[in-house]
């Protein structure tokens, strides 16, 4: 926002940055609904000012004060389950070895769980995330049943006693009806062993106004607890999860930055706001 | 989920009916609408800027016959915009006169170019070329390997020298496939590379040293086709950063309108090439500029 007083243009402006960082139209509108009003009320007068209760909006629709810790464990007598899932590509294989590397330097036991039986090498890129970060995977055989492969790593945690299991599973469109169902039935074998403490959503920081869509269904099939929100690094600004807290009241736990195993960050509200106002707003 | 486009516009024609002309009052209401459709199906902001601007000088110019509904002479009109800017007919892909013709792949990480290279090296298969796969993505946990199962079952020979994770040099591997393809006698040669953010500037120059290393007679960007708005910045970076011949929509099985399809074409100018349509190699097929018009409509 480069303008210094408010007229149309730097109302326009406010609206663009909002469309560009993927907000949404709809989003978009009820906030800067709420932003005039507040200038109405408030009697705000420069843009500076404007920009800096804009940020409070954002940050307000993302409720800061929700707990975003993650589920992961140890709890008395049986191991935090975490389930993976999301569209192809968004990154929860990779996501998956880096909550294993923070949960492995923080003194946890892991067990990684290959339920994506149906990618080529699927289960070879989480066995190598599993040497990389010291995490034992369990894997079953290439096109098997991802069910049976989840349940059976959640056998082997609690036989060896470990703090968290995390299970990868394959990447599916979430209009594919049959996959979903497929999804479902992994987390319904695994609930055989006890509850599944996370069910984290991988939200591709690129995705425009499909991310919506995405956490709708995926949270009808396994009761999503969380968004991870990948690929943050780049210039994308993932303003879709806005829409998904608002919506759905999923909130974004994690963040990735990076393809190595340390690039993995809690979600702060005010940092993510500042950057998706930032450079081109 | 939205209101259909022709919801809409039919609701701002109601009262149009019996004149000739648009007004230009009828043209800024229709073209704030059909803003506001594009910007939900994720056309980027300044691409939908450019298209409507010129969509309003068409719509100024044309004559709105009376007896039908204008709404849908209007969603026509856009119709047929969208399938100009998305392509009109569409381009095969480019061979060399001397082979082997060199088919780089590059995007964003998990856009699905390992996918696309099995799928392209089936098709070609299929019509009695002889290709060859090449693993210079050495940087993603076990790449090379997805590559060799893919290959595997397009029933394509790998060139994959070295292993990966970490280990190898892509554009020595890049460099070396040329020659192998020669010794073993194969016309195509498809090179995957690693996934790369545009603005990783040490990633977007290997790329570049891996294009100068095969000379590539095509570059294709596959870009997902669930994008938002960061499709014009990507693609201006690879664009700028490696160059590009072609484009290839992927994961188009999904339910996203892909306006990214408009974006990435009016920023680089090139053709889409083919769509890919699921994860199993034969879902493939070449672009149609009219389905993508209808998909980014919602019609
Ligand atoms: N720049 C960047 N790349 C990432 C990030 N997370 C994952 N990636 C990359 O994105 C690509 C896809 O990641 P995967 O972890 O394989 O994604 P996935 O969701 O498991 O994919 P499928 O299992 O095929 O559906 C890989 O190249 C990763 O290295 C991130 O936060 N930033
Ligand atoms: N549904 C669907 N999935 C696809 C399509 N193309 C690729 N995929 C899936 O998307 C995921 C990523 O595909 P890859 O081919 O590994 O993508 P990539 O661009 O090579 O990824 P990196 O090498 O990590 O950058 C995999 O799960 C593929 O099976 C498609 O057209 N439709
Ligand atoms: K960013
Ligand atoms: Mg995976
Ligand atoms: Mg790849």
């Amino acid at each position: 926002l480069s303008r210094d007083h408010l007229d149309d243009e730097a109302w326009e402006e406010i609206e663009d940055s909002l469309i560009t960082a993927d907000v949404g139209v709809e989003a978009t509108q009820v906030i800067v609904e709420r932003l005039r009003e507040r200038v109405r009320v408030l009697g705000t007068r420069t843009v500076a000012e404007v920009r800096q209760q804009l940020a409070e909006e954002l940050i307000e629709a993302l409720e800061p004060g929700l707990d975003r810790t993650l589920k992961a464990g140890p709890f008395e007598g049986r191991p935090a389950v975490v389930l993976v899932v999301g569209v192809n590509g968004a990154g929860k294989t990779t996501t998956c070895g880096k909550i294993a590397r923070v949960l492995v330097a923080d003194g946890h036991t892991v067990v990684l769980g290959a339920a994506d039986t149906f990618r080529a090498a699927a289960s070879e890129q989480l066995a190598t995330w599993g040497e990389r970060v010291g995490a034992e995977t369990v894997r079953g055989p290439e096109g098997g049943d991802p069910a049976s492969v989840a349940f059976d790593a959640v056998k082997r945690g609690i036989d060896t006693g470990v703090h968290t299991v995390l299970i990868d599973t394959a990447g599916r469109l979430q209009n594919k009806v049959g996959l979903m169902d497929e999804l479902g039935k992994v987390k319904r074998v695994v609930e055989k062993h006890g509850p599944v403490d996370e069910a984290l959503l991988i939200l591709d920081a690129t995705t425009g106004q499909n991310g919506l869509e995405q956490a709708r269904v995926f949270t009808e099939v396994v009761d999503v607890t969380g968004v991870v929100l990948t690929k943050l690094d780049g210039t994308a600004k993932g303003g879709i999860v806005i829409a998904v807290q608002r919506k759905l009241g999923i909130p974004v736990k994690l963040v990735g930055l990076g393809e190595g195993p340390d690039d993995l960050a809690p979600f702060e509200p005010k940092a993510f706001v500042e950057a998706l106002l930032g450079s081109d707003g | 989920m939205f209101d259909t486009l022709s919801d809409r516009l039919s609701g701002i024609f109601t009262k149009l009916r019996g004149k000739g002309r648009l007004t230009d009052a009828d043209i800024d209401a229709t073209a704030r609408e059909i803003r506001l459709a594009l910007l939900e199906a994720d056309v980027a902001l300044p691409v939908v800027r450019a298209f409507i601007a010129s969509l309003k000088e068409r719509a100024r110019a044309a004559e709105v016959s009376q007896a039908l509904n204008p709404a849908q002479q209007i969603i026509k009109i856009v119709h047929e915009e969208l399938i100009n800017v998305l392509g009109g007919e569409a381009r095969r892909l480019r061979f060399a006169k001397q082979p082997p013709t060199v088919i780089m792949l590059a995007g964003l990480q998990g856009s699905g170019k390992t996918t696309l290279a099995g799928k392209l090296a089936r098709w070609l298969k299929g019509q009695g070329h002889q290709p060859l796969l090449v693993a210079c993505d050495l940087q993603r946990p076990n790449a090379v390997n997805q590559l060799q199962v893919l290959g595997g079952r397009a029933g394509v020979d790998v060139y994959a020298p070295q292993p990966g994770n970490g280990v190898g040099n892509p554009v020595q591997v890049a460099r070396d496939s040329i020659e192998h393809a020669q010794r073993a006698a194969k016309d195509i040669v498809i090179v995957d590379t690693a996934g790369r953010l545009g603005i990783d500037a040490e990633m977007m120059q290997q790329a570049a040293d891996i294009r100068d290393a095969v000379s590539p007679d095509e570059v294709i960007f596959v870009i997902d086709a669930m994008v938002g708005q960061d499709a014009v910045q990507t693609a201006e970076a690879f664009r700028d950063g490696v160059g590009i011949t072609g484009v290839v929509l992927s994961k188009l099985d999904g339910d996203a309108r892909g306006g990214a399809a408009l974006s990435v074409r009016h920023v680089t100018g090139e053709p889409i090439l083919f769509a890919s349509t699921g994860e199993k190699l034969e879902d493939f097929d070449v672009f149609h500029p009219d389905r993508m018009a209808s998909r980014i409509l919602g019609m």
